[in-house]
């Protein structure tokens, strides 16, 4: 009963996104505002049943109902409670249902923060977004709906897949949706400005904070699922250039690009196309995306089991979704022209420079990654693209970008000079070069020329963000939350660079055989194994073993790494033993049983791995914080003003 | 120096510096491709000797060999058409599984044998990689096709 309450509140959602779109687009077209009402209630309608529908799936889970093929497919009585939650996102339908949900609720937050627009702006974007959400909910109700039912029903689940039986990956899939859909927003507000045909600095300043937030959200989801990969999938690595993982980046590299495109919109009134052109990519790049992820078509962990038809519908929906965009961007574009200029030493070349680095290096991740593909549908070889490969095609436009980012923070706009701050930044790059490669050295050895640029850079960037706040501080001036926001997301970068570099550039790894007494040196600590045993977990069973870590004779800590074989799938797991500290993890993971009772394990020490998801987190916080920028909820008094003042002089 | 003379220079090293960009990307793309080849292809002989590459196939039932307490394991390769033993010292993956599907990327060394760098098995019980799932169709189609004479009847009667 509950299930056909769902597929009816489903039905009934996508019922509500055609008014949404209709009115929403054809209202302001005609102009008229009993039209872009409807659209108001239409979303509003449509968020209501799509959460009618995501709880009632939900309640499936809860209660195990296993007349519902899709309960009976990822869920099991022996599942903890939890993780019957989670399992509702745990694969290809219900992850979908949650991205209708998610796209439900930005259009409603769309439709409640913009009382400051004119109402045709409003309208036109919460039809566009009505477009979107009817093409995810028909895909859904076409070729995968969570709500079929399974006749007869099946005595028990199988189980929702181990790896995703994590608190990690319970929250992974809908931050990384809440961002991938939140760019929707921003395609949204450029589909809208374009048929318009006006795109103004008051527009920027509409897009920043949704821009802004939906790459805060992105950011937290990519770097959960590093986060994940590198304690939960068992072997330490915590970005593998995976197909998948690519297609996660690509989008937030392009949103990276239009949320500093923005601020020059914004400003000074340039790069308005561009604007544009990055607000369609950001999008599209979330669909292509989805569309990977879930034909099948690449080999990954992420990927969900194929189905050809699933595959085509999104191929279509894609092309549909940018070729409209793009055609009406061909025809609208030359509207936008930017009169003003700018000299070649200021903020906007900084910013433009930013632009073409993070698209050169999204492009260039964007060729490694299809071009198998390809090179596959023309059958004309089977290939991959080594990790290698992205490694070094990341690092040539992003080294540059870091190193321009030091100076770019305090250029002024139009013609940047300095000033006092010139031997303030100087005096800083002199002591980053000296710290940069004096510190690690004496740490950890002289590794290579690109890890000493790497942590040059990212102390020259952390020095620099800190200036404007310190200095303002000092002073006892207030600090606005844009800029805030922008030197906390610079620092956050600045963290993580720190991070990966040094993980990447220190970190030491061995795989070992041991046996209950036996002992191995590794990084200077000394690893002993000193009993295993059998564990019965809720809906598993395990092996785990206890290793005493110890260092110049004293005991650093003791782990329990497990071997867990899960009952219902009969997987193999590996449940890493981590030991954290702010400068290194100790990580063990158990391999396989060799004989005689011994064990493969592979022990590695990870410097600083913590920096890379604090730094994440810090530059996410970054961008929260420069939404609450005043000037974002003022718009409107200013626009009454000058019309009023307009009025007073033409009467 | 003229403020046009300038610009020629900015723009001069501009290019200079794509270029040079495009040049290490194109280099790191080439190094970096990784071919893909079945058992066949490699008794065949059309596997390169001195690159890394991948081969893909089913781990034959019983091939799996270890001795006691050592890292290094050996196993078959098959695509139902031709064998390649593969030598792989390290931890295995947690699917890793006589008669899974699984793709090994490295090199050839002595007398056939693959040396494994890295070996990949998928997380899902019943998946096989595409290209072992491609190369098992060809693999069964030769056996299947070789003594059936239908090929020459259909040219015929188009």
């Amino acid at each position: 009963m509950i299930t056909e309450l769902g597929h009816f509140a489903l039905i009934l959602a996508f019922c509500l996104t055609l008014p949404q779109a209709f009115f929403g687009l054809a209202g302001a077209a005609y102009r008229k505002p009993h039209w872009m009402a409807v659209t108001h209630r239409a979303a509003a309608g449509q968020f209501v049943f799509a959460g009618v529908a995501f709880a009632c799936l939900s309640y499936s889970f809860y209660v195990n109902d296993f007349s519902v093929l899709y309960v009976a497919q990822n869920s099991n009585s022996a599942l903890p409670t939890f993780y019957r939650f989670s399992a509702v996102w745990g694969a290809h339908e219900g992850s979908l249902l949650l991205w209708l949900f998610v796209q439900a609720a930005w259009t409603v937050s769309v439709a409640a923060f913009s009382r400051n627009m004119p109402h045709a702006m409003t309208s036109r974007v919460l039809g566009v977004l009505g477009v979107i959400s009817a093409g995810f909910a028909l895909f859904i109700l076409t070729t995968s709906n969570p709500f079929e039912r399974l006749w007869p029903a099946a005595m028990d689940g199988r189980d929702l897949n181990p790896l995703l039986q994590d608190p990690g990956l319970a929250i992974h899939p809908p931050m990384l949706y809440t961002g991938y859909v939140g760019f929707s927003v921003p395609f949204a507000f450029a589909v809208a400005a374009m048929l318009e045909g006006k795109l103004d600095s008051m527009w920027a300043r509409w897009v920043r904070p949704w821009a802004t937030i939906a790459w805060m959200f992105l950011t937290i989801g990519i770097s959960l699922g590093g986060w994940w990969a590198y304690y939960e999938l068992g072997w330490g690595g915590w970005w593998a250039w995976d197909p998948v993982e690519n297609a996660s980046f690509m989008p937030w590299l392009v949103g990276t690009a239009l949320i500093h495109s923005l601020a020059v919109t914004e400003k000074r009134g340039l790069f308005k196309s561009w604007t544009l052109l990055l607000s369609i990519s950001a999008f599209s790049l979330s669909l292509l995306g989805t569309f990977l992820v879930r034909s099948g078509i690449i080999e990954s962990v992420h990927a969900f089991a194929s189905d050809p038809s699933r595959g085509l519908f999104i191929l279509v929906f894609l092309g549909i979704c940018i070729g409209a965009a793009l055609t009406l961007y061909a025809w609208r574009a030359p509207l936008f022209r930017s009169q003003a200029g700018f000299a070649p030493i200021s903020r906007e070349s900084f910013l433009l420079f930013n632009n073409v680095l993070l698209v050169a290096a999204a492009a260039l991740i964007l060729i490694g990654t299809l071009y198998p593909l390809f090179l596959d549908a023309f059958g004309l070889a089977k290939i991959s693209v080594g990790p290698p490969y992205f490694a070094i095609a990341f690092l040539i436009p992003m080294l540059p970008l870091v190193f321009l980012l030091a100076p770019g923070m305090h250029a002024s706009w139009k013609k940047a000079s300095f000033g006092r701050i010139k031997t303030t930044l100087t005096m800083l790059l002199i002591v980053a070069i000296i710290a940069g490669i004096a510190i690690p050295v004496a740490v950890y050895g002289w590794r290579s020329i690109i890890s000493a640029a790497g942590i040059v850079a990212a102390l020259w960037v952390a020095f620099s963000a800190l200036i404007e706040p310190v200095g303002r501080l000092r002073k006892g001036q207030s600090l606005s939350a844009g800029v805030l926001g922008m030197s906390v997301a610079h620092l956050g970068l600045a963290v993580f660079i720190l991070g990966a570099t040094t993980v990447e550039s220190y970190s030491e790894e061995a795989d070992l055989s041991l046996r209950p007494g036996q002992s191995a040196e590794h990084a200077g600590f000394v690893f002993t194994m000193n009993s295993l045993r059998e564990i019965d977990g809720p809906n598993y069973r395990a092996v785990e073993s206890e290793i005493v870590i110890t260092r110049d004779g004293e005991q650093v800590t003791v782990l329990h790494p497990q071997k867990r074989v899960y009952r219902v799938q009969t997987m193999p797991m590996t449940e890493a033993g981590i030991d954290s500290s702010w400068n290194h993890d100790l990580f063990i993971a158990m391999g396989d049983h060799l004989g005689n009772g011994a064990w493969s394990v592979r022990l590695q020490y990870k410097p600083m791995v913590l920096f890379i998801w604090l730094g994440a987190f810090i530059a996410a916080m970054g961008g929260l914080i420069s939404t609450f920028d005043r000037r974002y909820r003022q718009r409107v008094h200013a626009e009454v003003k000058v019309g009023s003042v307009a009025d007073a002089k033409s009467a | 120096m003229t403020p046009r003379r300038r610009r020629m220079v900015l723009v001069g090293l501009i290019v200079l510096g794509v270029a040079g960009a495009v040049t290490l990307a194109l280099t790191a793309f080439q190094e970096n491709l990784l071919y893909y080849y079945t058992p066949s292809d490699v008794t065949a002989g059309k596997a390169p000797s001195d690159r890394v590459f991948r081969v893909g196939g089913m781990v034959t039932e019983g091939s799996f060999q270890r001795a006691p307490g050592s890292l290094e394991a050996r196993f078959v390769l098959t695509d139902y058409a031709q064998n390649v033993t593969v030598s792989y010292t390290g931890v295995l993956p947690d699917l890793f599984r006589e008669g899974q599907g699984i793709i090994a990327r490295g090199k050839l060394g002595q007398e056939g044998m693959f040396i494994a760098e890295e070996v990949l098995a998928k997380h899902d019980e019943n998946y096989m990689p595409p290209d072992v799932a491609d190369t098992l169709r060809k693999g069964k189609d030769k056996r299947v096709t070789t003594p059936i004479p239908t090929a020459t009847v259909e040219q015929d009667a188009e």
